[in-house]
């Protein structure tokens, strides 16, 4: 009863044909067992030879030849975890009683080669690379830093798979890995609905399942403002939605710590000037007061003319600055009305003191320059969105540029890295955006560095994001709307640029939903047909 | 006149939607106050009227009494800590105690299942005098309760309230359905527990099982184990037991619930073929088989033989007085290819007309389900294509355009004189951005042209929550609030239409879902006190 007659004009020829494919195998549309990589790594060697595994015969231990020892707790979580995820599956039935496997492999033995990083915290720089070499009676994993252990091990974990006996194996093999770029982001939105910590620790869960290393806090706008900062503690208790909807001093820290383990950078937004009703609340006179309109307490973008308002950005982001330990802070600096600037007298005045005439960009700009100088003497680095860029102020160098806008995002790139800025794409993948069908296949289409430039140009271009707005996503739906579908720009991200094949996507993105829901994300289904253990 | 009553009731009640009045589905009648009364969780008691045809020891009521309770005053559901009446202040005159819900049930019958004559009428007074329910059936009376429970709030300080309150209520149509699909994607038999809970919180009535599919065959046949153990995805945990049916069944019956069983055939039927060899059409390519199938192959007496037992088993197995019999989407490109179906066509007289063999099929498997003493539903295309079918045949419409506009085929649907339900606009399985749901919202299922004794043929409609994108994962927040929506044109008065008096009280409603542990998604921006918490 699925209207058959509404399907062709909204799938794609690929899609119909691969719907046909999936009906002439009937029932039998689960994932194929093996091992199914994602992200594709860099490069896979793969022999033939199965080895198998024994839940009570195996460990993950350090090398003693590894700069990383017992002491560093990231590595020891990460077996711990990892143990748990390769052998955490569903005890399968009909399991011969007798059957005691043969351990062929033992061990997986971790090497850290270089100063090990365990006690930092990961940067745009960071070294995430590793190899793996799976052989009996021990497999291998070297990484220059935990880092790459750690996406080491995620590949580890997918390696193995459950013959059809319920048998825990995995083939011989060689891996070597390094991301394509080195900032792959997921963006969530705790504003416009509250997510409860819970949340916010399983999804990145997930995003170290999809080797994600970025999560883009846009922690405060218009609707809420649920972080409690200890220097301006009233900005939370009027700006949020209750008392109960706050992300206290304690629950940051321990989100930035979970993330840190897992090899995921926490970058806060606070994005301003505009976007920043609920500072309002907690802060008298740091808004614009409108003029003219019928309600006199209506209030516009932050008011970029009284010194008052540097002050308190000022202490406010030197709070931000120690609480967030990245070196970067979002400054957002996107979607700035100026019809209440322009209706307010003072206003008009500062303008044309300062010369400005009608021009407001001028003003947003001497804005947004003075909050940037504040954060470099913060010591800190700054992204904001394109807007900044669009409207001409004046950016240091280094300063990041998210391009967000949709239409023409190829040509923003072009002219963002041509003036020399490294720059951030969101612009195709804004998850909140959805629609019927398999709409992941037009996030994998993506190819982030097809635009017009030069190799210098197109070496500014440190990554991207998935953007999960929360205009219509709270905690009820937010894993099965990011999850698969963030995981195809997790692979668009991480693996090289000749890796486009929908048909091999599909299959490994099918299978690798599955493990999601076995690892107790809510990832939906890419299309018809199961998993082997339903999400109970 | 009881427009003119209705329209001055709803505006009164617009007024303040506050808690006590964000009713969803809204009640055909009700005038309301903010004189209020207290409820203590503890004193609180569901009791019979000594003249009641319901007394304790009848199923239905008992569970729902103890239902609503846990709901109520369930101590992990409302966030903040009790403050006992007590310390309600001593000079508020307002409040006085209530210390019982009584509940009148004219008609008896505990033990029955609801069908589609069931009344679901109820009265509800809350006054000075009483704390009343009155209701002709147990299954008004479970509805009744479930507007009650709506009308309880809690102040801040943890006071449970209930305003001075008259309702007269009634649904504007019998069937109120919601379809999941077991096929695409199996669901687990908690996920489709849990859905006829939230259905009842919504008022729904019927639960349009889509049971079987192409894709599998989790329906365990007692007749056939062969169509399980062959047609599902994994006979040993994608499928539905005996057991597991008849616990769906009489957990629906105990909420007021029908379950509307679908075998969709001819078509979409690959999954039955994997079980019972000689079922499908064997597709050719040129002159040889391709090895494919296609629909249920018409021209094989052993074709009727088994539908005729499996279908013995079905009816004993479902009890509502109807089946599902599908009839949607048969391809012909099969049968065409086929050249045992070609020499039947020319030996039946049917020409190249492949819809008359969609009609032989039809009406012989109609003739075999009537035998059974059952009636049928079938969707839109047996009626586009002519079937002869029995005059009290029940038409679903799905298609939105084509063959013509929904509202027109409903038109031609009760010109014909048979009854109608209509789907199309209510495909929840396809999502876009934003508030999708005030689209579901306004439609209004009579607005065809059409004299009053075919506007009586539409009996209700079905939101349809088609599984190709969906399974357990993501059905409650696709399905809620959104489905709310379709309940509410279905069981309220057909001049509720505004839209924002329709957002407060859903808004309103979804938070009251997420009390109640119901993961349902937002409307807009917002919160509710309570969010979900992953477990």
């Amino acid at each position: 009863m699925e209207p058959r007659a509404l399907r062709p004009p909204r799938l794609p020829g690929l899609l119909a044909a691969l719907a046909l494919l999936l009906a002439a195998q009937g029932p039998r549309a689960s994932a194929a067992r093996g091992p199914a990589l994602w992200p594709l790594p860099l490069s896979v060697q793969t022999a033939p030879r199965v080895l198998h595994l024994s839940p009570d015969a195996f460990h993950i231990a350090n090398d003693p030849l590894s700069q990383a020892g017992a002491s560093c707790t990231l590595l020891q979580e990460a077996f711990r975890r990892y143990q748990n995820y390769i052998f955490g599956g569903p005890v399968l039935k009909h399991l011969p009683a007798k059957s005691r496997v043969k351990a062929d492999v033992q061990q997986l033995l971790v090497s850290v080669v270089l100063d090990s990083e365990c006690e930092m915290y990961p940067s745009i720089t960071s070294d995430e690379s590793y190899s793996l070499v799976v052989k009996e009676p021990v497999a291998f994993l070297k990484a220059n830093r935990v880092w790459g252990v750690l996406r080491g091990l995620e590949t580890f974990s997918q390696l193995v798979y459950q013959d059809t006996y319920g048998t825990y194996t995995v083939n011989e093999s060689t891996i070597t890995d390094s991301p394509r770029f080195p900032h792959r982001g997921i963006l969530i939105d705790t504003a416009r609905h509250f997510l409860p910590v819970k949340s916010i620790l399983k999804t990145l869960d997930a995003m170290a399942f999809n080797k994600f290393n970025v999560l883009h806090w846009h922690i405060v706008d218009d609707q809420s403002f649920p972080y409690q900062s200890t220097t301006f503690p009233e900005l939370s208790n009027k700006g949020s939605y209750s008392k109960s909807h706050v992300y206290t001093p304690n629950e940051v820290r321990s989100v930035i710590e979970y993330a840190r383990l897992r090899g995921i950078r926490i970058i806060p937004e606070f994005d301003s000037p505009g976007h920043t009703q609920s500072w309002g609340k907690g802060q008298e006179n740091l808004l614009t007061p409108c003029y003219g309109g019928h309600q006199p307490e209506i209030s516009g973008p932050i008011n970029p003319t009284l010194n008052t308002t540097y002050s308190f950005l000022c202490k406010l982001f030197k709070e931000i600055s120690w609480v967030f330990p990245d070196q970067f802070i979002h400054l957002g600096g996107d979607e700035v009305e100026f019809e209440c600037w322009e209706s307010n007298p003072n206003i008009q005045k500062f303008m044309k003191q300062k010369g400005f005439g009608t021009d407001f960009r001028q003003l947003e700009s001497f804005y947004m320059q003075k909050l940037l100088n504040i954060i470099s003497t913060l010591k800190k680095g700054s992204i904001v969105w394109q807007e900044v860029f669009d409207n001409h102020v004046k950016l240091q160098q280094g300063t990041v540029v998210q391009v967000w806008k949709e239409e023409m995002y190829t040509n923003d790139l072009s002219a963002v890295t041509a003036a020399g800025f490294p720059v951030i794409l969101s612009a195709p993948w804004y998850l909140d955006r959805i629609s019927y069908g398999q709409d992941w296949r037009i996030y994998y289409a993506v190819e982030p560095l097809d635009f017009s430039g030069t190799q210098e140009q197109k070496k500014l271009v440190l990554g991207g994001e998935a953007c999960l707005w929360g205009e219509y996503v709270d905690s009820t739906n937010l894993s099965p709307r990011l999850w698969p579908r963030a995981s195809a720009i997790g692979e668009r991200l991480w693996s090289g640029k000749e890796v486009r094949s929908l048909d091999d996507a599909y299959k490994r993105l099918t299978a690798h939903r599955c493990r999601m829901v076995r690892r107790g994300i809510a990832a939906e289904p890419l299309f018809t047909g199961y998993c082997d253990n339903v999400l109970k | 006149m009881a427009g003119a009553k209705l329209w001055l009731l709803l505006l009164l009640a617009g007024a303040f939607a506050g808690p006590a009045a964000a009713l969803w589905p809204w009640p055909q009648y009700i005038q309301t106050s903010d004189w209020h009364y207290t409820i203590s969780p503890h004193s609180f008691q569901f009791k019979y009227h000594v003249r009641s045809a319901a007394q304790s020891g009848c199923s239905v009521l008992d569970e729902a009494f103890q239902r609503y309770r846990d709901l109520l005053f369930g101590a992990e559901s409302w966030q903040r800590p009790a403050l006992t009446v007590y310390t309600v202040l001593a000079g508020e005159q307002h409040t006085s105690e209530k210390d019982s819900l009584v509940i009148l049930v004219v008609t008896p019958g505990c033990d029955q299942l609801p069908s589609l004559e069931s009344v679901e009428n109820y009265t509800l007074t809350i006054n000075n005098e009483q704390c009343f329910l009155l209701s002709e059936t147990v299954w008004g009376a479970l509805r009744g309760l479930e507007t009650f429970s709506q009308l309880v709030w809690r102040s801040p300080e943890g006071t449970f309230f209930i305003n001075k309150t008259e309702i007269e209520d009634f649904p504007r149509f019998p069937h109120r359905g919601l379809l999941l699909d077991t096929s695409r994607h199996y669901l687990p038999l908690h996920s489709i527990l849990d859905t006829l809970d939230v259905m009842a919180y919504n008022k729904f009535n019927v639960f349009h099982w889509h049971l079987v599919d192409d894709s599998s065959f989790p329906y365990e046949s007692f007749t056939f184990p062969e169509l399980t153990r062959k047609g599902s995805y994994n006979p040993a945990t994608h499928i539905y037991t005996a057991q597991d049916v008849k616990e769906v069944i009489e957990y629906a019956r105990l909420r007021g619930i029908r379950v509307l069983a679908e075998f969709d055939t001819p078509g979409h039927t690959l999954s039955w073929g994997r079980g019972v060899s000689g079922l499908l059409t064997p597709c050719y390519s040129g002159s040889q088989p391709s090895g494919t199938f296609g629909p249920v192959n018409p021209i094989l007496n052993s074709t009727y033989e088994f539908m005729n037992t499996f279908f013995l088993e079905v009816n004993s197995v479902f009890p509502d007085f109807y089946l599902h019999l599908g009839g949607d989407e048969v391809d012909f490109a099969c049968w065409k290819s086929n050249p045992d179906v070609q020499a039947f066509m020319k030996k039946k007289g049917f020409g190249n007309d492949f819809k008359q063999l969609e009609s032989f099929y039809i009406q012989t498997l109609l003739d075999i389900v009537s035998a059974y003493g059952k009636g049928y539903v079938v969707w839109q295309e047996v009626f586009d294509n002519k079937v002869k079918v029995l005059p009290d045949t029940i038409i679903q419409v799905w298609r939105e355009e084509v063959p013509v506009s929904y509202l027109k085929e409903l038109a031609l649907i009760t010109e014909a004189g048979f009854r109608a339900l209509l789907s199309a606009p209510w495909y929840l399985n396809r999502i876009s951005y934003g508030p999708d749901w005030e689209d579901f919202y306004r439609v209004d299922p009579l607005s065809f042209e059409g004299g009053p004794e075919q506007k009586a043929l539409v009996i209700g409609g079905e939101a349809c929550m088609w599984g190709e994108y969906v399974d357990s994962t993501n059905l409650v927040p696709r399905l809620w609030p959104r489905a709310g929506a379709v309940a509410e044109r279905l069981w309220s008065n057909k001049v509720v239409t505004d839209p924002d008096f329709a957002f407060k009280r859903l808004a309103h409603f979804r938070c009251e879902l997420l009390r109640r542990g119901v993961q349902a998604q937002p409307l807009s921006v917002g919160y509710c006190e309570q969010e979900f918490e992953q477990t």
